[in-house]
């Protein structure tokens, strides 16, 4: 591996991933649109994109990972990695920050407002004088069933507990891939997968219970916050299993050195990532 | 995929020009390709964008309904905006980035290049999702470019297509901003400190910043209004709890910072250009960089100045107004440091310095009319009429665009090594000048005596100066043409540039040839 110098940075040359992560984007896009719009070829569509979509990652990750592995790339270009990764990480928080804004707004304004609380709205006196709901609450209007209450007790907390452990689990893996132990390193993974998806799991028993009592997604503004919040939660938290997943496969083909394994360290960000925005689910969401 | 694989192992790439035909175009990852890429494709989208708008302005040269259907007139302000906000101006300051940004901090190219081929090239697929809205059942998007809903919920098919599309966009300008961060932060030269980077690199490192932190949330506004729509939430449905005016917050929360998005390079390429025709260092170069930081910052805490008049609480007026009218601050410090500049300068006035001094004078209009705005008593007067209109344009056309502008003049001859015809440039600047203002400043009057915006109809009384704004609005338009003549001519031909181009310019990009070689700066200068 050529030592570190400020001479040449690696500009790969033809890039032809992009163009096909495009076509795939606007395939899928294109079609959800089409099915929101009652159309029956839609989710075809999307399924299609959906499908090149992952044919590009394979791609364009395997090149890169193949570059890796033959020495491409020096601490100069692992810098650039570096920062891609964590401001796309920050971006992650920005968007969870809307929903979490979301979640605040209505506890702390609009629900109270419509409570009669305030100076100037008067929608309480004239529309809806009888609503009395604090939290959770479907609203004003009753929209949706009912307006069951999630408890943090018990799955949320075992959920808690599960990711937290997952945390350490994925650390003593980079432990591992430091002191260069394979077994240790794919014990490590496995376990943080094996702990992602049963995360991902319970998520989805919770879920079921959750309907089955009529606490849908169009339960008023508590189903909204709360299937919105958790669900893209879910989603991040089964693309970081999917992340690590592919570090497991990678750890087992004998990939990853002592100093240099930033795939490796970017999918445990990422992990942490996920990790963090659901101690502030628990918290806001969950408990109080 | 093998073959592909084959291609990009081997590294030794630096000797190679482009390769030939028009997929070069497609897969590239040279900075300069994709900077020439974004900077057409702005330009076309600024002739579609122009386009809608002369639609809007042939409508109001009279009262009455003669030329559109309102309902048609409403998907022209809002694809208007659009098109000039998110395919126009960001473009253009991606490209200038993309093409200027590695040369000026003396880096071999954009920090992760295949990702910078892609944030371009979603673009043209963003876009296409966006216009053909157009087309379908219910036409485009009509509620205007804020979305708010419960308006844009009756939004036709167009909606998914909008919403989409705007997260495409989003994808892109987050791809280019942790690129542009990338790079500054990475591949600067040895011995270019951050307080020696150049103007425009500074303010691009702080507006990639700003994109970063706001587009995911517009991402997650747009999204909540897909699932208010399609899949039963209640997010903006106060039946449910929620609140349409938590919309307005959320998407004013990236709105505010979007609008300093769109004016930040444009102080950097203002700061490049005086100082090289002034034949002067800038005045104040680190209050410049502070004060660029003070805006941005400011940016996050003054969202709500967009809603004055939604019925916030009393407290929540007061803070708004106040940090909005913080912003002066900075901003003044810029404009007396592009004064003091010139104050005492051996000064030229080549196409360049005349967009950039008519970015000066008309952007502080602009400022100025924005400082009113900010007052909320006075705001609950002006709100949503033509003022508010008059204000926005002044920054964005005589300021934002005239600041791009400005940096397609300055560098044209470094790209093409082609010098343009200057006197074509001149009659370009004086006709966008006087059309601008004939276009946008009649705005004001009509503004204040009441003139609603977004409206297809008028009162009669408001008819004279909306004639006149349509005159300018063609001029204006027709003028730009000249630019597009002007710039095809030069990439054709023309004296040849020197290196330096500029008598008074200074800067890593000058030192390169013109037009500079296919890769630059591979290894990097010695900055001291």
């Amino acid at each position: 591996m050529a030592e570190a110098t400020q001479d040449h940075y690696y500009v790969p040359t033809a890039a032809k991933w992009p163009i096909v992560g495009s076509v795939a984007l606007t395939l899928a896009v294109t079609g959800f649109a089409l099915y929101l719009n009652g159309s029956g070829i839609g989710m075809k569509i999307t399924v299609l994109g959906l499908i090149l979509f992952i044919v590009m990652l394979f791609g364009w990750f395997g090149t890169v990972i193949r570059e890796s592995e033959s020495g491409t790339y020096r601490s100069w270009e692992d810098v650039s990695f570096r920062m891609g990764m964590s401001w796309f990480i920050f971006s992650e928080v920005m968007f969870f920050a809307a929903f979490f804004g979301a979640l605040f707004y209505a506890r702390e304004y609009s629900v109270p407002w419509l409570l009669g609380e305030g100076s100037g709205a008067s929608t309480h006196t004239y529309l809806w004088n009888d609503y009395t709901e604090i939290w959770p609450t479907n609203g004003p209007g009753d929209l949706g069933e009912s307006d069951f209450h999630m408890h943090w007790w018990p799955l949320p907390f075992l959920n808690t507990v599960i990711l937290l452990t997952s945390g350490i689990t994925v650390t003593w893996a980079h432990h591992a891939i430091k002191a260069q132990h394979r077994t240790q390193i794919v014990i490590g993974l496995f376990l943080t997968v094996f702990l992602g998806f049963l995360f991902v799991f319970l998520q989805g028993v919770e879920y079921v219970e959750a309907y089955h009592e009529g606490m849908k997604l169009n339960s008023g503004i508590y189903g909204s916050t709360f299937f919105m919040l958790t669900g893209f939660h879910g989603m991040h938290v089964t693309l970081g299993a999917i992340m690590l997943t592919v570090m497991l496969f990678r750890a087992m083909a004998g990939h990853f050195t002592a100093e240099r394994h930033f795939a490796f360290e970017a999918a445990a960000w990422y992990w942490h990532f996920v990790d963090v925005v659901w101690l502030g689910l628990f918290i806001f969401v969950y408990i109080l | 995929m093998n073959a592909q694989a084959t291609d990009l192992y081997h590294d030794d790439h630096d000797h190679h020009g482009p390769p030939p035909g028009l997929w070069r175009w497609v897969v590239t990852t040279n900075h300069k390709d994709i900077g020439t890429l974004y900077l057409w494709f702005s330009l076309i989208m600024f002739f579609i964008g122009g386009a809608m708008a002369l639609v809007i302005r042939t409508e109001l040269f009279q009262p009455g309904l003669q030329v559109v259907d309102p309902h048609f007139f409403n998907q022209m302000t809002t694809l208007h905006a659009l098109v000039m906000i998110f395919g126009v101006v960001m473009p253009a300051f991606v490209g200038l980035a993309n093409w200027m940004l590695p040369m000026m901090v003396g880096a071999p190219d954009m920090a992760l290049p295949r990702m910078n081929n892609w944030s371009f090239w979603i673009l043209p697929f963003g876009f296409g999702l966006m216009l053909s809205t157009l087309f379908m059942e219910g036409g485009g998007p009509s509620a205007g470019w804020t979305l708010y809903p419960p308006l844009s919920l009756q939004t036709g098919d167009a909606l998914p297509f909008l919403i989409f599309s705007i997260h495409l966009l989003g994808v892109s300008s987050i791809m280019g901003a942790i690129n542009i961060i990338a790079t500054i932060m990475n591949l600067r030269a040895p011995g270019m400190t951050f307080m020696k980077m150049p103007l425009f690199v500074w303010t691009w490192f702080i507006t990639a910043y700003l994109l970063i932190a706001v587009m995911p949330v517009l991402a997650g506004a747009v999204t909540m209004m897909l699932t208010d729509k399609y899949f039963g939430t209640s997010f903006f449905n106060a039946a449910g709890g929620g609140d349409p005016v938590m919309f307005q917050h959320i998407f004013w929360f990236f709105g505010h910072p979007e609008v300093y998005i769109l004016i930040l390079p444009s102080f950097g390429l203002v700061s490049e250009i005086i100082p090289t025709f002034s034949r002067k260092k800038l005045f104040g170069y680190s209050s410049m960089v502070y004060a660029t930081a003070s805006i941005a910052f400011l940016s996050f805490i003054v969202w709500a100045h967009h809603m004055f008049t939604v019925g916030m609480p009393l407290a929540g007026e007061l803070f708004f107004m106040f940090t909005t009218m913080l912003i002066a601050v900075p901003t003044g410090v810029k404009v007396f440091n592009w004064v003091s500049t010139m104050w005492k300068g051996a000064m030229t006035f080549e196409t360049p310095m005349l967009f950039a001094l008519g970015f000066v004078i008309m952007f502080t209009i602009g400022g100025f009319s924005g400082l009113m705005l900010a007052m909320t008593p006075i705001d609950f007067q002006y709100h949503d009429t033509y003022f508010v209109v008059a204000h926005f344009h002044y920054v964005l056309v005589p300021g934002a665009i005239f600041g791009i502008i400005a940096g397609v003049y300055y560098w044209l001859p470094k790209w093409t090594g082609n010098y343009y015809d200057e006197t074509l440039g001149k009659v370009h600047f004086w006709l966008s000048t006087i059309f601008v203002n004939i276009l946008f400043f009649p705005m004001h009057f009509v503004g204040l005596a009441g003139m609603p915006r977004r409206i297809p109809d008028y009162s009669v009384q408001f008819t004279d100066f909306n004639q006149i704004a349509t005159i300018g609005a063609f001029g204006f338009g027709f003028a730009q043409i000249l630019f597009l003549v002007l710039i095809v001519k030069c990439i054709r031909g023309g004296e040849k540039a020197t290196d330096q181009v500029w008598e008074g310019a200074e800067g890593l990009e000058w030192t390169v040839a013109s037009p500079p070689p296919y890769h630059t700066f591979s290894p990097q200068p010695i900055v001291k």
